[in-house]
């Protein structure tokens, strides 16, 4: 595909969000917002126990109380059986998603759902759930995903048997898979090497923190036909779940998009749409469920924590001769950690002939991890990184310079296998280098670390329609939640192409049976995918235009040319017409053949690879073991930045998710099992106070599979930041942490260690 | 159970109510009262997604009942505009794009009009610490305190 | 040329890079079941493809040249 001329009108500009009046008058309607008459409240008991079996669940007492019109456990729910696990090639599982959901047989971590029940308040709901008797035969329990491995390791279960690996085991353990990635000889790599550094590293489960909890409202009529409306990162998927897991058709229930409050990837799956679509069916009244914080974090999310050891070896000029990782990753109570991409992404901003990466996916009594943006990338970025920065410390090479050298450019074999295409990894570290930031003196107790980082883009499935109404506005409807301003890239695009004001130009998230399939909004392929849609859409009513203008002329088709927003003869052979515009068009249409429409469904392939190099400075208090960051600097590269306010806002978000999983955030565990911080104010992501602005860059390499060369943008912030902390931490401290988070009693006793 | 009676004022409104005595402001502001600008993020106070203003006060309307509502004073969100025109806090946090997913968005303009009114010039330091009790997991907050900065400036000048 | 990446100690005997003429993924993993029977059936199980280094999550029809160079990678999942 060619790259058009950047000269755009739209591309690239910084208009309103068409949702924003909306969001910033409390209009919008989020998950919660949403109420129907005669509307049940519905609610969830959890187990209390990280590791049980569940010997009976006895409803008859909750089922009897006055205002109770349904309760539910996993009898309700048809068991899937292995064979039929997945829809098409999916990597969800949903025979493990049936389970998790409302737990069969076993519960398997703290708030594990055990039963539902939907009654006329909220506070007879409760009341209900305190009258269900679950009998739980409680079993030893493992948290710690080391200890998971152990021989002697409690087993989640016993269907289990490690794949990956020869021959196959003849017992099961919680080890799911092993992934091995090799590419050359390590070996003889590390024996070249002049200098070898071999760390490990451990890593702590984090939520993805979206401040909207789950929510939704089903609804379903004598006929079965349901209705559901929620927040999520798919509707289409969301739908697709409640399908399988319930047994019902397609056809028969159409999930609205609600407003979604955040999601990073842990709005994917579904918890509660299934059970209230349930609720709602057993008691044929609209069921409204709302999940506490608590709910959030002990059954939603969160990510992997992860055991690492990286080695990597490098000569004297800098040139990296070799090196290994292995990625120990939590999947929770479920196989499925992002340990894949973990093991593809680490290495991938360098050019290394050798390298070797062994990843283990690993099932304990935690909630099921899912994803969460770039999943699996910041964890091995952190090792890898810190320890590549260790190295340029013994060479004493400049930390960019050093990366710059071993940079990935097209042509390069990336250590997963295949060679990268047109990329910006060099772009970005040089522009980091180059920015005022870098050189920039630096205080007492400072320390400024760097550190690059790589995320896929993805592409996927995408429906757009553009409808041109018969004044000459324009609607366009396509099928992805608008997690943080996507309404406005499309506005941006179709009017881009049909040469129309942006404000001309309504988009609406439309609902799972107003427009043909699409893909979840994630990893970061919503503006590239569902953009090529509505480009092609626009594309085919620039078509229509010409073709509409042609007749209004009575010339050919091919003599009619659409240029800034109106249609023209293509030369002065074609006839001498003044200039028709949109509006002119529409407003003939019915005499011209019926309403202008147009459409696009595909599969898009093409997505560009985005590389982020992020230089950090923090500050240390010797005396507590706080840690500030002081300034920061991300460099991204965009492909192109359709609206770059909500690139940068992309940017500045991922990265202080990324400082938040540095310096605070993890899920901690008693010796019980039960998770002791489901809260904000123990869980502590950061706030206004914690933090500087953060700078940031956008680079612009075009990715020459889209028309504007979009690449992705949303995931690949969050990569860099925990290696860019940690080794400014080094730098301010001498001190090289090797746990995150680096809270202060860890930094603290690390320094008490290290002096 | 029976229900409270209360009387208060509403974004300048009378208004009257019904509620549960363990209901709180923000339950009857969402469910009652169909205000549901204000957000739910925790019902702990930790997230100020449903701040409100109290008699001139911000506080977390998740930590304070319905009933204690009578007699005083509440604005929430969805009294910030006048008619068509938005407080410049609102138009400037469209104009910057200081928000994403939108979810902590009334919480924030709440908790950012309740700085202005009593400190019309604040310093980029005061307008983190003041804007602490309000989480966004999407922008990092740099375009928020931005944006704050802006309209406090913009107000300034007129 | 195809590469696998751990799939080939069970089944190829441990050589990761295999030659084989297809036109399309679908035709690839036809054939490579053919030579290494049960592949087929992990290949097709949700795991990902990079052509000449173009990644598909979703592989099927997508076409091979007679010098392409694919990757059967695991499933994978964006936040």
């Amino acid at each position: 595909m060619d790259i058009e001329a950047p000269s755009y009108k739209w591309v690239g500009t910084r208009p309103v969000r068409p949702d924003g009046i909306d969001k910033v008058t409390g209009r919008a309607m989020f998950g919660a917002d949403f109420s129907l008459p005669d509307m049940l409240t519905g609610k969830i008991l959890r187990s209390p126990h990280p590791h049980a079996r569940l010997v009976s669940i006895d409803v008859s007492k909750a089922a009897a109380l006055r205002g109770v019109k349904a309760v539910a456990t996993a009898a309700d729910i048809p068991e899937i059986p292995v064979d039929n696990a997945f829809v098409g090639d999916a990597p969800t599982n949903f025979r493990h998603w049936s389970s998790n959901v409302l737990a069969r047989e076993k519960v398997l971590y703290d708030g594990h759902a055990v039963a539902a029940v939907a009654a006329t308040s909220p506070a007879i709901a409760d009341a209900a759930l305190a009258l269900i008797e679950v009998d739980y035969e409680v079993l030893p329990h493992v948290i710690d995903v080391k200890d998971a491995m152990r021989d002697d390791a409690p087993v989640l279960h016993d269907d289990l048997f490690t794949a990956g690996v020869e021959p196959k085991p003849d017992k099961p353990s919680n080890v799911a898979k092993r992934v091995e990635f090799t590419l050359g000889n390590t070996e003889a790599g590390f024996a070249e090497a002049d200098v070898v550094v071999e760390r490990a590293f451990r890593t702590k489960a984090v939520h993805q923190g979206y401040i909207e909890p789950h929510a939704v409202i089903a609804n379903t009529a004598e006929d079965g036909q349901s209705q559901v409306w929620c927040p999520s990162q798919g509707h289409f998927m969301i739908r697709a779940a409640c399908a399988k897991l319930l047994g019902i058709e397609i056809s028969q229930f159409r999930v609205f998009p609600a407003e979604i409050g955040g999601g990073f990837g842990g709005k994917i799956n579904p918890y509660l749409e299934p059970v209230a679509l349930l609720l709602s069916r057993k008691s044929g009244r609209p069921v409204k469920m709302v999940m506490t914080r608590a709910e959030v974090f002990r059954a939603t999310g969160p990510t992997s924590g992860a055991a690492l050891t990286v080695k990597i070896g490098a000569l004297k000029d800098g040139r990296i001769a070799a090196a290994e990782a292995t990625l120990t990753f939590e999947a929770g109570a479920f196989p499925g950690s992002p340990v894949g991409a973990g093991c593809m992404t680490g290495f991938a901003p360098y050019d290394i002939t050798n390298v070797k990466i062994v990843g283990y996916d690993v099932v304990s009594n935690r909630p099921k991890c899912c994803a969460y943006r770039a999943p699996g990338a910041p964890i091995a970025a952190y090792g890898i990184e810190s320890v590549l920065d260790e190295i340029a410390q013994r060479l004493d090479l400049d930390p960019i310079d050093f990366r710059l050298k071993n940079a990935a450019k097209e042509g390069t074999k990336a250590a997963y296998g295949p060679q990268f295409g047109k990329i910006g990894c060099i772009e970005t570290l040089t522009a980091a280098k180059d920015h005022p930031h870098y050189g920039a003196p630096l205080g007492p107790n400072q320390g400024r670390g760097v550190a690059a980082g790589f995320w896929f883009n993805f592409a996927g499935q995408a429906s757009a329609a553009v409808n041109v109404n018969e004044d000459g506005t324009a609607i366009v409807t396509y099928g992805n939640p608008d997690i943080g301003g996507t309404r406005a890239s499309m506005a941006q695009i179709a009017a881009e192409v049909l040469g129309i004001d942006y404000d001309k130009i309504r988009p609406i998230v439309a609902d799972t049976s107003s427009i043909g399939f699409n893909d979840i909004t994630a990893g970061s392929k919503t503006t590239f995918t569902a953009g090529l849609a509505v480009h092609e859409a626009a594309k085919d009513v620039v078509g229509q235009l010409r073709e509409r203008a042609a007749k209004m002329w009575d010339i050919s088709v091919d003599a009619v040319v659409w240029e800034n927003g109106v249609a023209r003869p293509a030369s002065s052979n074609a006839g001498d017409f003044d200039p028709l515009a949109l509006a002119d068009i529409a407003a003939m249409a019915g005499k011209t053949g019926g309403p202008i429409s147009g459409h696009a469904s595909l599969a898009a392939t093409g997505a560009g690879p985005t590389f982020a190099a992020h230089i950090c400075d923090v500050e240390v208090d010797q005396d507590t073991g706080r840690i500030t960051v002081v300034r920061y600097t991300a460099v991204q590269d965009a492909g192109r930045a359709i609206h770059p306010s909500y690139v940068e806002g992309q940017m500045q978000g991922g990265v202080v998710q990324g400082i938040g999983w540095a310096l605070n955030e993890e899920y901690i565990y008693g010796s019980d099992g039960r998770l002791q911080n489901p809260g904000f104010l123990d869980y502590r992501i950061p706030v206004a106070s914690d933090l500087p602005m953060i700078d940031t860059v956008i680079v612009e390499v075009p990715n020459p599979n889209h028309p504007y060369g979009v690449r992705g943008v949303g995931e690949v912030p969050i990569v860099p930041p925990m290696a860019a902390v940690t080794n400014a931490v080094a730098s301010a401290t001498g001190v090289r942490m090797t746990e995150l988070p680096m809270s202060p009693p860890r930094l603290l006793a690390a320094l008490e260690n290290g002096s | 159970m029976i229900k409270d009676h209360v009387s208060t004022t509403i974004n300048g409104e009378p208004v009257e109510f019904l509620c549960d005595p363990r209901q709180t402001l923000l339950d009857v502001l969402r469910d009652e009262l169909n205000l549901t600008g204000s957000k739910e993020g925790c019902s702990s106070g930790d997230c100020g997604a449903c701040s409100v203003m109290l008699d001139g006060r911000v506080v977390c309307s998740c930590l304070v009942l319905g009933a204690e509502a009578e007699g005083r004073e509440v604005e929430t969100i969805e009294g910030m505009a006048q008619g068509e025109t938005l407080h410049p806090l609102q138009r400037v946090f469209l104009e910057e794009a200081a928000l994403q997913c939108g979810i902590c968005t009334p919480g924030f303009l709440v908790a950012a009009k309740a700085l202005l009114d009593r400190n019309p010039d604040p310093t980029e330091t005061e307008v983190r610490y003041w804007l602490a009790g309000n989480l966004c997991r999407c922008t990092g907050y740099d375009k928020i305190v931005r944006s704050v900065l802006d309209a406090a400036a913009e107000m300034r000048g007129k | 040329m195809v590469l696998t990446n751990w799939l080939n100690q069970r089944f190829t005997d441990g050589e990761p890079e295999i030659e084989v003429s297809a036109g399309t993924v679908r035709q690839l993993i036809a054939e490579l079941d053919g030579r290494f029977p049960g592949i087929g059936a992990e290949l097709e199980g949700g795991m990902a493809v990079a052509i000449d280094g173009e990644i598909f999550p979703d592989p099927f029809l997508e076409p091979i040249r007679a010098d392409s160079e694919v990757f059967f990678l695991p499933p994978l999942e964006g936040g």
